[in-house]
């Protein structure tokens, strides 16, 4: 029983604890800047009054009106010793009546009105002698077309002559229509949607291939001994730059003929052959070929080589294809204007495409090759051979890797001096890239894999903690204002976004069916092809699907920026007070986000 | 002949699977690993297809050092060797057909395989190799709807694409029943029979192996307790193999 009688040093700790926890409180209040009195200022709660009831009437749908004027002549004040001549009201007409027809300011009157159309509304004005307006209340007629308003009377300067009290019946002609909000809501929402679409296309094709290699369980056995390191760290920027060449030379090349359709048809279809009858020769199987393997192999990259530079001729002859067909479409053919820009635009981003395109495929090319020949080499030959060539090739590898990082230093702070972006990097990337290979065993296997592994992560989490709303920033400047920026934006931030996603989803699978199929002896490919494609399939679309939607609820917000969208159109609109055009457009994006959460589940359901 | 020679496999954080393992296989035996669970079998058979990598020693196959090969030269020799799972391990959200034909893989043509593209002797192949295990009218179905005996019927097939000189079995009927266990083995039997090729098979029951192996190697922590005929496994060599405290069933 004793047990359970706190103690007094339990109770000191709770009340500590308690106190603690105060004040924690009471800081954050201060910091927040919370303050309950202005809730209750009378001032702001008609401001929230009046912004609260526009949010509730989204200006969406308007009618024509005909206006009625009906006027009663007022004094304001009562004239002196004067009778106040009453005009006789057209009782076949609507008319008003008033409870006085004089009064001083702040009196409080009653006007009536007759024959009024049914169920009609509409605003009651005091118009002054010089015809000034000054709204007293709104009127709503009764099932008989009479209403009875009580009114007060403003506060204006004496004047003798009658002034006037006014109703305006307002009648509704004609059927309702969308207004002008509306249509323009009605554009800029459909313009979100195909950001998302387009951001989350975008993003999807260039997240895939980065998920595998930030997929620890697949990176995690890719081991490799310091040549092949060395020596794939020198092929790829050889590469890349061989790529960018080789696309120079061949785009000079094919220049007279890209303007002719005759010669882009020709090119094109001679183009699709030679590939065609290149692949057929590199693919075929080594059982059936009769010379030894090193001519085999040498062969095979040569006609590999051929094959690059086809492909990349038969890329430039398709942009320049579709640029004219869409020129020539937005032309001729009005209604298809927009399949025009499109085939153009396909065409023009092939001027950023296909030298990446090849500078990539290239790079990769000769960097494999290079690191294939720097591991026959450490198979192959014995370790003192091996350590040699690791202190030649390794060096080499790290100068280059730094010199490259001096480049990039230089064109961020333009240094401009060759001593301290060329010769020191080299300098000193030599001798670290020396004491590596000095250090490492010759055939010591290395975790380049997870090296990948680490490198794009980081890369993947910090474009990941940029906000879309802040890369839309730079992209407005690159691009200019307008939805292509948003996208653009959207694009890089799913990039790394579902990266991470897809990534984790590969770590999940089964290792057992990848077992199995590494046993039958396929390559890594085939591996990713056959026993890990199909276990992530379904999950890669179930996120994709989330990501459409995540995308179209930032795209409602990336107009803030200039991004295009609807958010444009949603921050002007608070800018300038209009409370219920901005009430459409909030719920727009309701509705849309609404639909798009219920489509997605939908479709994850049928597919997963 | 499969001959191994001074095995020894340590794992990252040092646990000892396999020491000085030594020991040789014929052409067309059929091989029985008996062990406790955690022995080192399954480490064992996957040194022989460097799906493990051995940390010293040798496997010699034909005169061709396995741990030697380098990457590529493992491909050609991983075509050579079938492998059949204790749960399987095939590709569930594929169809039966598909997963038979990535037996295929270390034959066919890379960039074609890709594309999931099989030359038609392939795909007939495939349909005789699930005949012979008498599923050939499963080949549609996906994977995942067989049950557990059909699936390793389709494992086997999957194995026996790959025009195998030895098959490597871990404890292929130890998620099955009795039954199923004993027409798995026969398939085994027949393939070693008919095709001489080379089982290597770990087992959990002694009367599976007294029924269908030629020959048994026993491991114990990693160790080789006992190399010879499963007739010669008596009471005093099962308690060496599976320690004083077991008792013999089956």
């Amino acid at each position: 029983m004793n047990k359970n009688k706190p103690s007094l040093k339990r109770s000191f700790g709770t009340a500590l604890t308690v106190v603690v926890g105060i004040i924690v409180f009471a800081y954050g209040v201060k910091v927040t800047n919370v303050n309950f009195e202005t809730t209750r200022s009378e001032n702001r709660l008609t401001q929230l009054q009046r912004v609260i009831r526009a949010l509730v009437r989204p200006d969406i749908i308007e009618y024509e009106t005909v206006d009625t004027i009906i006027e009663i002549p007022f004094y304001l004040p009562c004239p002196e010793g004067q009778e106040i001549e009453v005009p006789a009201a057209d009782t076949s007409q609507p008319y008003l009546t008033a409870s006085e027809y004089c009064g001083s300011p702040g009196d409080l009157i009653v006007i009536n009105g007759h024959n009024f159309t049914p169920h009609s509304r509409g605003p009651i004005n005091f118009f002054t002698a010089s015809g000034v307006k000054k709204q007293l209340g709104n009127f709503e007629t009764d099932g008989d077309g009479n209403f009875e308003l009580e009114i007060e009377l403003p506060t204006r300067q004496p004047v003798e002559e009658a002034q006037h009290i006014q109703a305006i019946a307002r009648l509704r002609v004609g059927s309702p229509k969308f207004t002008e909000t509306a249509k323009v809501t009605w554009e800029k929402i459909i313009e979100t949607v195909f950001m998302a679409l387009l951001a989350t296309a975008i993003g999807t094709a260039a997240a895939i291939p980065i998920s595998f290699l930030a997929a620890r369980n697949l990176m995690s056995e890719n081991k490799s001994p310091l040549t092949t390191v060395a020596f794939s760290i020198v092929g790829w920027p050889v590469g890349i730059y061989l790529g960018l060449e080789i696309y120079g030379l061949v785009r000079d090349f094919l220049s007279p003929y890209t303007d002719n359709a005759l010669y882009m048809v020709l090119g094109i279809l001679a183009g699709t052959v030679i590939i065609y009858l290149l692949f057929k020769a590199i693919v075929k199987p080594e059982e059936t070929q009769k010379m030894p393997h090193a001519i085999h192999t040498i062969l095979r990259l040569i006609l590999l080589f051929l094959a690059v530079i086809t492909v990349i001729g038969l890329m430039i002859f398709l942009k320049s294809i579709l640029r004219s067909a869409g020129l020539a479409l937005m032309e001729h053919f009005e209604f298809l204007g927009f399949l025009g820009n499109f085939l153009f635009q396909v065409g023009e981003s092939g001027y950023l495409v296909i030298p990446a395109v090849s500078a990539l495929s290239i790079g990769g090319a000769i960097g494999s090759a290079l690191g294939k020949i720097g591991q026959r080499i450490s198979d192959k030959s014995p370790a003192s051979v091996v350590k040699i060539v690791n202190l030649i090739a390794m060096p080499l590898a790290t100068a280059l890797l730094f010199v490259l990082v001096g480049g990039a230093l230089d064109w961020f702070y333009q240094i401009n001096n060759p001593v301290r972006t060329l010769y020191w990097p080299a300098g000193i990337g030599g001798a670290i890239g020396f004491i590596l290979a000095v250090i490492t065993g010759p055939k010591q296997p290395l975790p380049t894999g997870m090296a990948i592994y680490f490198i794009v992560r980081t890369i993947l989490n910090g474009t990941r903690s940029v906000e879309a709303l802040v890369m839309a920033i730079v992209f407005v400047i690159w691009v200019g204002i307008g939805p292509f920026a948003g996208s653009l934006a959207l694009a890089l931030h799913t990039v790394a976004a579902l990266s991470k996603l897809y990534s984790e989803q590969v770590e999940s699978i089964l290792p057992g069916p990848v077992e199995a199929v590494q046993a039958t002896g396929a390559n890594h490919l085939q591996t990713i092809v056959y026993a890990i494609v199909p276990q992530i399939v379904s999950p890669y679309i179930s996120f994709t699907m989330y990501r459409w939607d995540i995308n179209v609820r930032m795209s409602t917000i990336i107009g803030f920026v200039g991004g295009g969208g609807i958010g444009f159109l949603l921050q002007q609109n608070i800018n300038l007070l209009d409370y219920r055009a901005a009430s459409v457009q909030m719920l727009a994006i309701a509705v849309v986000v609404a639909l798009m959460d219920y489509i997605s589940s939908v479709v994850r359901e049928r597919m997963v | 002949m499969l001959e191994i020679k001074n095995l020894t496999k340590v794992y990252e954080g040092g646990t000892q699977a396999l020491t000085d393992v030594s020991f040789s296989v014929e052409p067309g035996e059929f091989l029985a690993i008996i062990g406790l669970s955690g022995s080192g079998k399954s480490t064992l058979l996957r040194c022989i297809n460097r799906l493990v990598e051995p940390t010293s020693g040798q496997i010699i196959w034909n005169g061709q050092d396995i741990t030697a090969a380098s990457q590529d030269e493992m491909l050609r020799i991983r075509r050579k060797i079938g492998m059949i799972f204790q749960h399987f391990n095939l590709v569930s959200r594929s169809k039966v057909i598909t997963n038979v034909l990535a037996g295929r893989l270390g034959y066919v043509n890379p960039a074609m395989s890709l594309l999931n593209r099989f030359p038609k002797s392939d795909h007939e192949m495939a349909i005789r190799q699930l005949e012979r295990v008498s599923i050939a009218d499963q080949a549609y179905k996906r994977a995942d709807e067989l049950s557990g005996g059909q699936q390793q019927r389709v494992g086997i097939a999957r194995a026996m694409m790959q025009e195998p000189d030895i098959i490597l079995a871990d404890e292929p009927v130890a998620s099955l029943d009795p039954v199923l266990a004993h027409s798995i083995m026969q398939y085994l039997e027949t393939i070693n029979r008919e095709d001489g090729v080379m089982v290597l098979c770990s087992l959990h029951f002694l009367d599976l192996v007294h029924r269908y192996a030629d020959r048994a190697i026993a491991l114990n922590k990693g160790r080789l307790m006992f190399d010879g005929s499963p007739e010669e496994i008596d009471d005093e060599k099962f308690k060496e193999i599976y320690g004083k405290e077991a008792e013999r069933i089956g």
